[in-house]
């Protein structure tokens, strides 16, 4: 129970520190971090259930008014944007991406990229587009002919997460609970 | 660790947390029914005088905090453009200005306290069907104390990565900086277990 509970509160602030990392912005202002990173290890590393509470947790915080997302945003505003769909997916994009890993059992860096494509973008994306069908007032394609200039950089992040959750396994083994 | 409470105290600040998010979600609503680029620009003339309202200092740092919707207009004018549909293009750029504004004015008139109080409020009904919220209420505590301690962190490996390197750094600091997230998140839970652990009432999660 304390374990968990650990867990989940430091990839919160893991999440939270990735935001941190330099970011490298692509067109659109869909701000490109490591964060959505942060999310699919969190899935990866912590397993479905654990990881949508680390994420969920996060977001709380961000809502109550912490700046904690890349570049310093948070507060009620960082639901008020176009990007508030991928908000609103990560803890979904986070449970898809530990479920896969649970119960996927093979090599960990090969499922855990694949999850992550899985949970971090095609899920992801999903909750992204209907945001911003919404928000911009474009329909359904609309929305996603402006999200696909993401999609490979979000590619190379899962693969990069899948790495990182392998060479974790390797270095803190009974730490990555998904597979604990 | 800071909060976006904006440091100028206005009239707003003193107005209960609970009425400024009441208030906040029907404008909300109200701006998503609004089709009229007319009555949207008068809802975000409207919001503008609610901001001035706080002061001149306190309206600068709220339009600094719009600049993020800079890309997305810049968006809606080229693809507007290109359609012809001007009238569609202004009503968007108005509804996401206004929601914005309203929303940032919300967060940085309310204190972190006061936001905090609003959602143990909300979270009380759960805790009778069995949400473990002394287990939640240590988690936020956690979270805000580590985040820094991490900030930290990942700043002394990206400049142990500087004096190896003379590219930048990325990706290649997020393995060991997960490592150090999970050796302190077994170091807290020893800290927990060892001075006796969340009660018993809360074992669930």
């Amino acid at each position: 129970m304390e374990r968990n509970l650990a867990f989940v509160a430091l990839f919160a602030a893991l999440i939270a520190g990735l935001g941190l990392i330099p970011k490298f912005t692509l067109a659109f202002g869909v701000p490109i971090t490591a964060q959505t990173m942060g999310v699919m290890l969190c899935g990866t590393v912590l397993g479905a259930r654990r990881g949508a509470l680390a994420v969920l947790l996060f977001l709380a915080l961000v809502a109550l008014g912490l700046p904690l997302l890349a570049g310093g945003r948070g507060g009620l505003g960082a639901f008020a944007t176009p990007s508030v769909g991928f908000l609103v997916g990560w803890p979904v994009a986070a449970f898809v991406t530990g479920f896969i890993v649970e119960r996927w059992r093979g090599g960990l860096a090969l499922v855990a990229s694949v999850a992550s494509i899985v949970g971090g973008i095609l899920v992801l994306y999903l909750f992204g587009v209907v945001g911003m069908a919404v928000m911009l007032d474009k329909t359904i394609p609309e929305a996603m002919l402006l999200v696909t200039a993401f999609i490979p950089g979000d590619v190379l992040k899962a693969v990069i997460a899948g790495l990182v959750t392998s060479g974790l396994a390797r270095s803190r083994p009974s730490s990555v609970l998904s597979r604990a | 660790m800071i909060s976006l409470t904006s440091p100028v105290r206005t009239w707003a600040h003193a107005v209960p947390a609970g009425v400024k998010l009441v208030a906040l979600s029907l404008a909300t609503v109200g701006l998503f029914a609004l089709k009229s680029p007319a009555f949207l620009g008068l809802a975000l003339a409207g919001v503008a005088l609610l901001v001035l309202t706080g002061g001149l200092r306190f309206a600068r740092a709220s339009v600094g905090a719009l600049r993020m919707l800079v890309p997305f207009l810049a968006l809606i004018a080229l693809w507007h453009a290109v359609t012809g549909q001007f009238a569609e293009g202004i009503a968007v750029a108005l509804r996401l200005l206004a929601a914005l504004a309203l929303a940032n004015f919300v967060t940085m008139t309310t204190r972190l306290s006061d936001m905090v109080a609003v959602a143990a409020v909300l979270l009380a009904p759960f805790r009778r069907l069995g949400l473990p919220t002394r287990a939640l209420e240590l988690s936020v505590a956690l979270v805000v104390r580590f985040t820094p301690e991490i900030a930290r962190k990942g700043g002394l490996l990206g400049q142990a990565w500087r004096a190896r390197s003379r590219r930048r750094t990325g990706w290649q600091i997020v393995m060991p900086l997960a490592a150090l997230a999970i050796d302190d998140a077994e170091h807290v839970a020893e800290a927990l277990r060892a001075r006796g652990g969340l009660e018993p009432s809360s074992e669930r999660r």
